[in-house]
């Protein structure tokens, strides 16, 4: 049975080359225990500065790089590092992308490697034509602050650097697990939902389904977007099953309670179930999903598995567009002082270590000034006015900006302990005006 | 005390108070007010019970008052129950017909109604009410009741109204925690609609929409029955709440500002006009800007509004309204609300008053009562079917006697 669609995938993925590339320590380990699931069809390599983590990994094709640099004995926690050994070889990271048509990075940001290299191998991957899809995880709170702002900083950059960036924080990660989940056990849940992630997408892209979703829907959506995605996948089985599947999807703390899916503007599901799959069952998922995304353009795959017989899945990619979407952006330090308001909303999306609690409470900023209108001469001129280092590359590479606090924060008054009022993903209970930026005075 | 099983109570739980009402059911069957109770609430959020031991006492002053007003003792009443976890939607149940002949019995109709009740629920929820909407017979729609129809397949459209099963409790384990009984649960926005509507505007469709404190419930008649019925947990605590962040002063202040100077439109000539806030020794303290008040008031009421004619409208249910929309609750007495309702959704709309029952003038006028009168005619139905379904205890008893001297 398996054969039945490996020929059918066979014959559609003939011109479609997909890799997935693990990068750093987190990657490496992620892209092994993807190669080890029902993944193996893809091509896997593994790209890390040290030796050692690299020699251990059960994977054929393994690319040190950055031997000149730290004699293969790692970064040592330092982006910049991981950085300039990834811009040195940035030729051989072109080898290793060429003849790919969708390129998976995986990678834990948040140490060295990963957080300086993962920005540079999509720059080298979108240079030899592959659409880069990086799949992140961003640290636990506890690893410490450093390790947060670095992580935060390589996310910004990796995501004007790829094609879309999924972002699985491993703070939300452990909403999912309970007190006796043991640590192996976590590091696999996240392992298993980077797979998800990967295998939501290769599904969609390869298997027969009821309805297909091609390359180049995949691309519209995605392409030049820098868009950052979060994704969930849920399964249900037994006779409510439509219903169960969404009612968990929904309930999963990577969606902050709808609030990902009513802000998104591109979704991605993919339904896969066993040959009982029926289209009603089909319509009443993406009936639900649908209402929850109205904003956005949604896709959808439905896929037959012979093996999952009386299971429903659904995997869901939602994806946000960064605000200057279509702008081709190196990576350079000097663009994220462009990105400053940006930057703000992302501390306010992400676990923030600056302000511990979750952002969902938070909304926009009353009132913001739209930029103003200039040549963009005299933008670079702005830009390097504000750096200081005369628009010229800094010697360190990479500099962090320092974490602004929202000039308001709304508090939602009397029903600051109450079960929010949700609806779509907004919440109700915070002041109408302010929900939608009307400015008083 | 004679006068107790026919009196029948609704008592309405609500986020800002609590509200008894007293009724009793005339020998036309007709209900009539003739004591109403009130107490401020302060244990309840958002239509639901946050703290149950002082619910409890509010909901003993309410009744206390209740009971000196109409000179009637309360054993029993019918409860209101509201909050942001009920859900309302149109279910279909089948049944073939058995019997040789095809005529639809009493029977059939008991089983169609109960395989409509039986829909797939999460195991903590609970159904808090089935409504028949209508039958079909052999796919033949339309029709009001199949008994004594030949048929070999009848079906009903039903809507359901249904709540999680624990947080419907509260409330009535707080009723009966003062050693009242509580004859049955009504849905507050059902019971409103059942006070404000007479039976034309039902048949021509309404939509009745009660903004109380904590939720806003809104249910919609047409056809002479329920086709919609919703709650959102928004009321007038948040348009308080707004206020109070948006001018900057203490929620009590707040509440005060919006039942004097509020208005749900801004009007162009209060432009630039401010009031003067004054402290407690009458010094003046704060001057807020009025119609930033106005447009805090009106951008919350207008998005209640605009949210419930974006649920109708995707249920295709805005045609259908032919009599309007009709406001009631606490937050109905904001000045020019019914102007707003008007404007969003295109059609008339008025201020509600509980036409259908008569009694005490002060209370019917009100349409913040109007949840708790409903309440009382819901009961006053349930008691006439009651009625109905067994003789009357004193017929019932002289038949006894009748045939104990027939016997001796």
């Amino acid at each position: 049975m398996l054969k039945e669609f490996q020929s059918a995938s066979d014959e559609k993925s003939r011109n479609l080359s997909i890799q997935v590339i693990g990068l750093g320590g987190a990657g490496i380990n992620a892209a092994s225990h993807m190669a080890q699931s029902d993944l193996r069809e893809l091509k896997f390599q593994a790209l890390h500065t040290n030796a050692r983590s690299l020699a251990h990994v059960g994977l054929e094709n393994r690319v040190l790089f950055g031997l000149d640099m730290m004699r293969g004995l790692g970064t040592g926690g330092d982006p910049d590092l991981g950085r300039a050994a990834a811009e040195e070889e940035f030729e051989k990271l072109k080898e290793v992308c060429a003849g790919t048509d969708l390129l998976f990075i995986v990678a834990g940001l948040g140490g060295g490697t990963a957080t300086g290299a993962a920005p540079v191998l999509a720059r080298a991957a979108r240079e030899t034509g592959a659409l880069v899809l990086a799949i992140v995880t961003l640290p636990f709170e506890f690893e410490g602050a450093r390790r947060q702002r670095q992580a935060q900083a390589g996310f910004q950059e990796l995501r004007s650097a790829a094609d879309g960036v999924i972002c699985l924080p491993h703070q939300k990660v452990s909403a999912l697990i309970d007190e006796n989940t043991s640590l192996l056990e976590t590091f696999s849940i996240t392992h298993e939902m980077l797979a998800q992630g990967v295998r939501g997408i290769w599904q969609m892209l390869t298997r027969q389904g009821l309805i297909n979703v091609d390359f180049s829907d995949l691309c519209s959506v995605l392409r030049g977007r820098q868009a950052e995605s979060c994704f969930v996948a849920a399964e249900a089985r037994g006779e409510n099953r439509a219903r169960e599947v969404v009612d968990k999807l929904l309930a999963s703390p990577l969606l902050d309670q709808g609030q990902a899916l009513a802000e998104a503007d591109a979704v991605l599901v993919s339904v896969i179930g066993g040959p009982d799959l029926t289209m009603a069952e089909v319509n009443r998922v993406m009936e639900r999903i649908n209402r929850q995304t109205e904003n956005a353009q949604l896709i959808m795959g439905a896929a037959i598995l012979p093996e999952s017989e009386g299971a429903i899945g659904v995997t869901l990619v939602a994806s946000r567009r960064g605000r200057q979407a279509g702008a081709d952006l190196s990576v350079n330090p000097d663009n994220r002082l462009s990105q400053g308001p940006e930057l703000a909303a992302a501390a306010s999306e992400m676990e923030n270590p600056f302000f511990g609690a979750p952002a969902q409470s938070r909304s926009a900023p009353r009132y913001v000034a739209p930029p103003p209108n200039l040549s963009a001469e005299r933008k670079e001129q702005l830009y390097a006015r504000q750096s200081g280092s005369g628009g010229g590359r800094s010697k360190s590479g990479l500099r962090w900006l320092q974490g602004q606090l929202p000039l308001e924060i709304v508090s939602k008054g009397r029903f600051e302990k109450s079960e929010p009022t949700l609806h779509q993903g907004e919440d109700l209970d915070v002041p109408t005006y302010i929900r939608r930026g009307i400015a008083l005075n | 005390m004679f006068k107790s099983p026919s009196v029948i109570v609704g008592l309405e739980v609500g986020t800002s108070k609590v509200c008894a009402v007293v009724g009793e059911v005339g020998e036309a069957g007709a209900l009539n007010i003739i004591g109403v109770g009130q107490s401020k609430s302060r244990g309840v959020r958002k239509g639901e019970i946050v703290d149950a031991s002082a619910a409890g006492e509010d909901i003993r002053n309410a009744i206390v008052e209740a009971e000196q007003m109409a000179n009637a003792e309360i054993r029993s009443v019918y409860l209101g129950v509201t909050g942001g976890h009920m859900r309302g939607f149109n279910n279909r149940g089948f049944h073939p017909v058995a019997s040789h002949d095809r005529e639809i019995s009493q029977e059939d109709v008991q089983d169609v109604v109960k395989n409509a009740k039986a829909i797939n629920l999460p195991a903590e929820n609970h159904v808090v009410h089935v409504i028949r909407q209508h039958f079909l017979v052999d796919g033949q729609d339309g029709v009001v009741n199949p008994v004594g129809m030949l048929g070999a397949r009848v079906e009903v459209d039903v809507h359901v109204i249904h709540g999680v099963y624990n947080r419907l409790q509260n409330p009535i384990r707080a009723v009966k925690g003062l050693q009242i009984e509580v004859e049955g649960v009504v849905f507050s926005g059902l019971a409103s609609a059942l006070a404000l509507l007479s039976n034309h505007q039902k048949e021509l469709g309404a939509l009745v929409i009660d903004i109380g404190g904590g939720t806003t419930e809104y249910v919609v008649y047409s056809g002479g029955i329920v086709k919609h019925t919703g709650v959102l947990a928004v009321g007038g605590d948040h348009v308080s709440n707004d206020l109070a962040y948006g001018m900057k002063v203490p929620l009590a202040r707040a509440e005060l500002l919006k039942i004097e100077h509020g208005a749900a439109l801004v009007d162009p000539e209060i432009r630039g006009q401010t009031i003067q806030l004054t402290s407690e020794h009458g010094l003046p303290e704060k001057s807020i800007n009025l119609e930033h008040l106005r447009r805090i008031l009106s951008l919350r009421m207008e998005e209640i509004f605009v949210l419930i004619a974006g649920e109708l409208e995707a249920a295709g249910l805005l045609d259908y309204l032919r009599c309007g929309v009709f406001l009631c609750g606490g937050a109905a007495r904001t000045r020019g609300v019914d102007k707003l309702a008007a404007r969003v959704f295109g059609m008339p709309a008025a201020i509600g008053t509980s036409s259908s029952v008569s009694g005490v003038k002060s209370a019917i006028d009100q349409p913040e009562f109007a949840a708790a009168i409903g309440i009382a005619k819901f009961g006053s139905f349930e008691f006439k079917k009651r009625l109905r379904e067994r003789p009357s205890l004193s017929r019932g008893f002289k038949q006894t006697l009748g045939q104990l001297f027939r016997g001796a």
